[in-house]
C-alpha cells in the first residue's frame, strides 16, 4: 500500500472548502466503500477537481491497485470521449454533475457529489503488473499521449520531497494547483504520506473566498508555477498578512530572474521558505530542489537533483559534459523516472522502457559550485500557466478544423503566437483555440500572415516569425 | 466618455463581449474570466481611471456591478 493511514488514524487528513473534516481513518473507510463496488485490478478515468472526493478516489485506487488516469474534470467533452473510446476503462468517477454526459453508461456508486459508472465496453487493456497511475502532459491539445508512473516511482518521488522539504505532520498545504497536474498531485502524495492535513479547495489566488480559507484553516504552504507567482506580485502578495505561512514552492516553468530574486528576498526577511523546483511528469513529479537558503545565493538556478537522483549534462554525440558554464541537454536517473509512455490501449501493458534514465528535452548548464540551470528546450512545446502546450499537435488541431488554412504555431512561455493565412478566421480560430484547450486567450495571438514561411524540404522556419513577437 | 461607459468598455475590450452581455458578468461567468482574465481586467481597470486597486479590492471584484461598489472607494463615480 502506498499510503498507510491506519498510522495517522484520527488525525485529519483533508478539510474541504465546504467545511468537510476527514480524518485518515475516515479517508480510508470512504476509500474502501467505493472500491467495493470494483472487483479486479483495472483501468478508471477519474476526473479531478481539488474535493474530498476527488481524494478518496484516487488514493482508494492506488491504495488498492486499481489504475486511475486522473485527468481535469473540465477537459473538452469531445477530448473526453476519444480518450474514453482509446483507453476503454472499465470504470469513471466522475462529479455528479457531469452525469448527463456519460449517460450511457450505468451509475453504480456514489458519495460526496461523485458518481462511479460502470462502462460497458466488452474489452479492457491488461495493465502492466508495476503500473500504477496515467496522467497526461499535454491534455489541452487532446493528446492521448500519456505517461506510465509506477508504484515505485511514485513512493520513491514522495520519500524525496518528505526529505528535501523537511516535511511533517503539522504541515497544513493549501491546494492551488489541480490534482491532475503531476506537481498538484505530488502535494497531496507527500502530505498523506507523513500524516499532514491538505486544504482543499478549487478556488483561485483571485477570490477573497480563497484567501479567507487559507487564513481561517491557517495554511503553511502552497505551490505555484510561475504565472501564479506573478498574479502574487501584482496582487502586491508581501504586503498581506498571513502569519501561518510557511514555505512557498514554485515549479511548472522558469520564474522570470527578477521574481525569483523578489520571492527569495520576501521569504528571507519574513523567515520563511522559497523553494524552487524543477520536474516533469516523466520523471514522476520531482527532479531538483533549490534550497531556500541558497536561494538568493543562486537565483535563477534549479539546483540540485533531489535525494536518490542524480543529473548530468550531455552533448550533441551524447557524450558527457564536465565543464561548467557549456550548455548541453539535461539528463536524469532516479527511481522516479517513469517506465514511458503509452499511446494506446495496448501500451498500458508495457513494462519499464526507460531504466531509471529520462533524456528531459531540456537543455542546461552548471555553474562551479555544481547548481544547475535551463537555459533552453529542444522540443516543440512551450509551457502555459504551468502546463505543456505542444505547438505541433495544436498546428495539427488547428488545421484538421479548419481545412485548407495554412497555419504556425510558436511563441515564448506563457504566450503562444499562432500563425494563419487567412484573416476571415482570426475571431473563429480564436475563439476554437480557446474552448478546446481551456486556454484563456490572453495566452496567445492570431496572426494573419500572406504564407508561413517554409524551406525547400517544407519545413516551417520558425525563426522568420519571431520577428512578430511583442 | 462617462465612467459607466468607460469601466463598461473596459470589459468589452477585456472579454471580447457587446456592452449589453458585459454588465451581467460575474467571476467564471464566461471562459474569458478566469484568474488570467481577471488580471488583465484589473490592469485594463487600474488604466483607464488611473488608479493603483488593493488586494482586498481586486480579490473582491466578482461581478461586473461588484466592480462599480469597489470603484467608488478610489473617487470613480457613477
Amino acid at each position: 500500500m502506498m499510503w498507510n493511514f491506519r498510522k495517522y488514524s484520527n488525525e485529519i487528513a483533508v478539510i474541504s472548502d465546504k467545511g468537510e473534516r476527514i480524518t485518515y481513518q475516515q479517508l480510508d473507510m470512504f476509500a474502501e466503500k467505493l472500491i467495493d463496488n470494483i472487483s479486479e485490478r483495472c483501468l478508471v478515468f477519474s476526473l479531478c477537481t481539488n474535493s474530498v472526493a476527488s481524494v478518496v478516489g484516487y488514493t482508494g485506487f492506488i491504495n488498492h491497485r486499481i489504475v486511475p488516469l486522473l485527468i481535469d474534470s473540465h477537459m473538452d467533452p469531445d477530448m473526453l470521449n476519444s480518450l474514453i473510446n482509446e483507453y476503454k476503462p472499465s470504470y469513471l468517477w466522475i462529479p455528479e454533475n457531469m452525469a448527463e454526459m456519460f449517460s450511457e453508461f450505468k451509475s453504480i456508486y456514489s458519495d460526496f457529489s461523485y458518481m462511479l459508472k460502470k462502462t460497458n465496453f466488452d474489452v479492457a487493456y491488461p495493465l502492466y503488473d508495476e503500473l500504477a497511475l496515467l496522467l497526461n502532459t499535454s491534455g489541452s491539445t487532446g493528446s492521448p499521449k500519456l505517461v506510465r508512473q509506477s508504484y515505485s516511482n511514485v513512493e520513491s518521488n514522495i520519500k524525496s520531497i518528505v526529505e528535501f522539504l523537511a516535511l511533517d505532520e503539522s504541515e497544513k498545504p493549501i491546494t492551488t494547483l489541480p490534482m491532475n497536474y503531476t506537481y498538484g498531485l505530488s502535494i497531496i502524495n507527500s502530505h498523506l504520506y507523513i500524516g499532514a492535513t491538505i486544504l482543499l479547495t478549487d478556488k483561485t489566488l483571485m477570490e477573497k473566498s480563497f484567501w479567507s480559507f487559507f487564513k481561517t484553516q491557517e495554511a503553511t504552504s502552497f505551490g505555484g508555477v510561475p504565472y501564479t507567482y506573478e498574479i502574487l506580485d501584482k496582487l502586491r502578495f508581501h504586503r498581506m498578512e498571513l502569519p501561518s505561512l510557511r514555505t512557498m514552492t514554485q515549479a511548472g516553468g522558469k520564474l522570470s530572474f527578477n521574481l525569483h530574486k523578489k520571492f527569495a528576498e520576501y521569504a528571507m526577511d519574513t523567515n520563511r521558505d522559497f523553494v524552487v523546483m524543477y520536474g516533469q511528469t516523466e520523471a514522476t513529479a520531482r527532479m531538483s530542489y533549490l534550497s531556500s537558503e541558497n536561494s538568493l545565493k543562486k537565483c535563477g538556478s534549479i539546483g540540485v537533483a533531489i535525494p536518490n537522483g542524480k543529473f548530468s549534462l550531455i552533448d550533441t554525440d551524447g557524450n558527457a559534459i564536465t565543464e561548467p558554464e557549456v550548455v548541453g541537454e539535461l539528463v536524469y536517473e532516479g527511481p522516479n523516472v517513469t517506465l514511458g509512455y503509452a499511446q494506446c490501449g495496448d501500451d498500458l501493458s508495457k513494462d519499464d522502457e526507460r531504466n531509471g534514465k529520462l533524456i528531459t528535452g531540456d537543455m542546461a548548464k552548471i555553474d562551479e559550485d555544481g547548481y544547475y540551470y535551463i537555459v533552453g528546450r529542444k522540443k516543440r512545446f512551450l509551457k502555459i500557466f504551468g502546463n505543456r502546450v505542444n505547438l505541433d499537435e495544436t498546428e495539427s488541431l488547428i488545421k484538421s478544423q479548419f481545412p485548407g488554412l495554412d497555419c504556425a504555431c510558436a511563441g515564448v512561455d506563457d504566450k503562444m503566437y499562432v500563425f494563419v493565412t487567412n484573416d476571415l478566421l482570426i475571431e473563429t480560430i480564436k475563439k476554437f483555440i480557446s474552448e478546446k484547450t481551456g486556454l484563456n486567450s490572453v495566452a496567445f495571438k492570431v496572426i494573419m500572415i500572406d504564407e508561413v514561411p517554409k524551406n525547400d524540404s517544407g519545413k516551417t522556419l520558425f525563426t522568420r516569425l519571431e520577428q512578430y513577437y511583442d | 466618455m462617462t465612467n459607466l461607459e468607460k469601466y463598461t468598455n473596459v470589459f468589452v475590450e477585456t472579454f471580447e463581449v457587446d456592452a449589453s452581455e458585459a454588465t451581467g458578468l460575474a467571476y467564471q461567468s464566461i471562459l474569458a474570466w478566469d484568474s488570467v482574465g481577471h488580471m488583465s481586467l484589473i490592469a485594463a481597470i487600474e488604466d483607464a481611471f488611473d488608479i493603483m486597486m488593493d488586494t482586498d479590492d481586486i480579490i473582491d471584484l466578482s461581478s461586473f456591478e461588484k466592480g462599480k461598489e469597489l470603484l467608488a472607494k478610489y473617487d470613480v463615480e457613477f
